[in-house]
């Protein structure tokens, strides 16, 4: 006889495969991860913006943001930073080892308000992981959308991740790329100088009401780029934004991810400007 | 009901699972599995820890793991008769259900619910009480047999199918017609008890009040008094936060179990993530989080506050913060002194 938790158990981690890994920059690294059951790996499918809760047994169990874009389907791919236990543990794996992920969870950018509209992304650091999860979508579904910018801005040239592959996202005539770092470090840095915000200079004129925005970077950040996009007048309901905190489920129960009444893990990781001012603890 | 049928009554519902209710132990009682019927006290005493324990357990496995996976613990369930629980705690799993309920529903909680049936007794207000205030004194489903003490009999309702059956296992012991006495009884019952509630709190208009006293200076008061000590979570019977880890065992490097425990938004790291960022380091803003939930919504989808007004916070806070003192000074000008 099968119990209740073996029936249907939103909890229980499935095996995956690292199929690819490669360093991004110091501590960040790229991973590719598919299903082990090969059924589950052709079928699996999710949305721009959301997260699963990746575990190593023994170690425990935590949210990454998902990185790929579900027009590119049949491998999941996730930018990781090492930074606490389950990351170091992370990293000492290598190719064809096993991981567990449960998930796809949260609600993903808002796709359907989006199409038809001039696409601002702006991404601060490590917030690009998410970002290229959308931004590939847009670039794969280039007609459903108009004007592509895609901002992002890092502390030093050393630190961009994906440096390679958005350089060459550069030769694109459907995209403006705008790239910062606010120190040189003495590296070589062909591209602009300065904070994230003064990239908002090089924007051509838009129709505020036909742009929608969505913005990933360290909390300090958010409340910088959006008085520029409420600068442009933007609708505060156009700009939308993902956010981290602390979950244990991913599923709306274990309460770690609460905020006023709402739930990251079910009513997030995406919130709009919006939002944000109504439940005053978003960012 | 007579009164003198009670306890043969009680012990004949080990037919239906393993008897659980509230018992002395070490001088606190407690809802604990009960090895003989003669261990059960049923009072208007409330239990220290809320019937909560036995559906999200303090500390569970949620699964073992080895080198094939996870696996899911099914040792959880039983077939239960869970007796002597109050109108307060019965409203609590109800608020419970719409958290944990909610699709995807929690297995483990889910599996506890479904194999335990419960049997409510009423009790009378003590000085802390407050299940009036907040609407949760009476109880209308949620049981499968509630028993009301009245003068030498009680008056048992039936509240479900496998309630049913139970009485029908010892249906010489009940007696099917009530009278307009019997009525009358009930009702100076209820005036009786509703007259002995000495605490009350403008728990109607809370939710508007904490939406409307965010930046109230009183949470900074609260927040300097707090001893994050979180006892407040674990006696309310609707915080039903939790943590969740791994747990190798001892000598092997590939197995192990997942354990899942209690947790409370008044600690500290609830609200930590790796790399440091806290989300919530100040104990006002935790205390806010508490209240918000309590007070105002357990959650959009999860329905109204959890509070059932059982009165524990008040009884087990050490500084004395409860949805008494809260809602009170939130609604008083300045701060309390």
């Amino acid at each position: 006889m099968t119990c209740e938790c073996e029936r249907e158990n939103p909890y229980l981690p499935e095996p995956a495969r690292i199929v690819r890994h490669y360093d991004l920059v110091k501590d960040h690294r790229f991973y590719q991860i598919r299903h082990i059951d090969m059924q589950r790996a052709m079928t699996f499918t999710y949305e721009p913006g959301q997260f699963i809760m990746l575990s190593i047994p023994g170690i425990g169990e935590a949210p990454f943001s998902i990185s790929s874009t579900p027009s590119r389907p049949g491998i999941l791919e996730m930018g990781i930073r090492r930074v606490g236990s389950l990351t170091e543990a992370l990293f000492k794996l290598k190719d064809n080892d096993t991981i567990y992920i449960r998930g796809p969870y949260g609600n993903g950018f808002k796709i359907e308000q989006m199409r038809g509209k001039d696409i601002i992304i702006v991404a601060g650091g490590l917030g690009v992981i998410p970002l290229r999860s959308i931004l590939y979508y847009v670039l794969d579904n280039r007609d459903q959308f108009g004007d592509l910018y895609f901002l992002y801005g890092t502390r030093t040239p050393s630190d961009k991740l994906f440096r390679q592959e958005f350089l060459q996202l550069k030769q694109r005539d459907d995209i403006e790329c705008l790239f910062t770092v606010d120190d040189t470090a003495g590296e070589e840095w062909t591209e602009h100088v300065g904070v994230v915000t003064e990239l908002f200079k090089e924007l051509p004129p838009l129709d505020p009401h036909n742009v929608n925005a969505v913005i990933c970077g360290p909390p300090v950040m958010y409340k910088y780029v959006i008085e520029e996009l409420l600068k442009m007048k933007v609708p505060k309901n156009q700009i939308q934004m993902t956010l981290e905190r602390r979950m244990k489920c991913g599923v709306g129960k274990c309460g770690h991810c609460a905020l006023d009444h709402l739930y990251t893990c079910i009513h997030g990781p995406v919130f709009t400007y919006w939002d944000t001012l109504q439940f005053r603890e978003l960012i | 009901m007579d009164v003198k049928y009670l306890d043969e009554f009680l012990a004949s519902l080990g037919e239906f699972g393993t008897l659980y209710g509230p018992t002395r132990r070490d001088g606190v009682l407690t809802y604990e599995r009960l090895d003989n019927i003669k261990e059960l006290e049923i009072t208007t005493e409330r239990p220290l820890i809320p019937v909560k324990k036995l559906f999200h357990p303090k500390r569970f496995d949620m699964f073992t793991y080895d080198e094939n996976g996870f696996t899911p613990n099914c040792s959880l369930f039983e077939k239960r008769v869970l007796i002597g629980v109050h109108p307060c705690d019965i409203h609590s799993l109800l608020k419970l259900d719409r958290l944990y309920l909610a699709d995807p529903a929690d297995p483990y909680y889910k599996g506890l619910r479904e194999c335990t049936a419960i049997v409510g007794f009423s009790c009378l207000p003590d000085e802390n009480c407050l299940c009036k205030s907040t609407g949760t004194d009476i109880i209308e489903q949620g049981f499968d047999l509630f028993f009301v003490k009245l003068n030498g009999f009680y008056l048992v309702w039936v509240g479900s199918s496998l309630g049913h059956d139970m009485v029908l296992e010892k249906e010489e012991f009940f007696d099917s017609d009530v009278t307009p006495r019997d009525i009358q009884e009930y009702i100076d019952w209820r005036e009786m008890r509703d007259g002995m509630f000495q605490k009350s709190f403008d728990f109607k208009n809370m939710p508007d009040v904490i939406e409307l006293s965010y930046n109230s200076a009183d949470w900074e008061y609260f927040g300097e008094k707090c001893l994050s000590c979180g006892q407040c979570s674990m006696v309310c019977p609707t915080c039903s936060c939790f943590h969740v880890h791994d747990i190798p065992d001892i000598g092997s490097e590939n197995t192990g179990r997942r354990e899942r425990m209690w947790d409370s938004c008044m600690f500290v790291d609830f609200s930590l993530v790796a790399g440091g960022h806290n989300f919530r380091k100040q104990r006002a803003d935790r205390l806010k989080l508490w209240y918000t939930h309590k007070l105002k919504t357990l959650g959009r989808e999860y329905g109204n506050p959890g509070c059932v007004g059982c009165g524990r916070c008040l009884t087990n806070c050490p500084v004395d913060i409860n949805v008494l003192t809260v809602s009170e000074a939130l609604l008083s000008e300045g701060v309390p002194k």
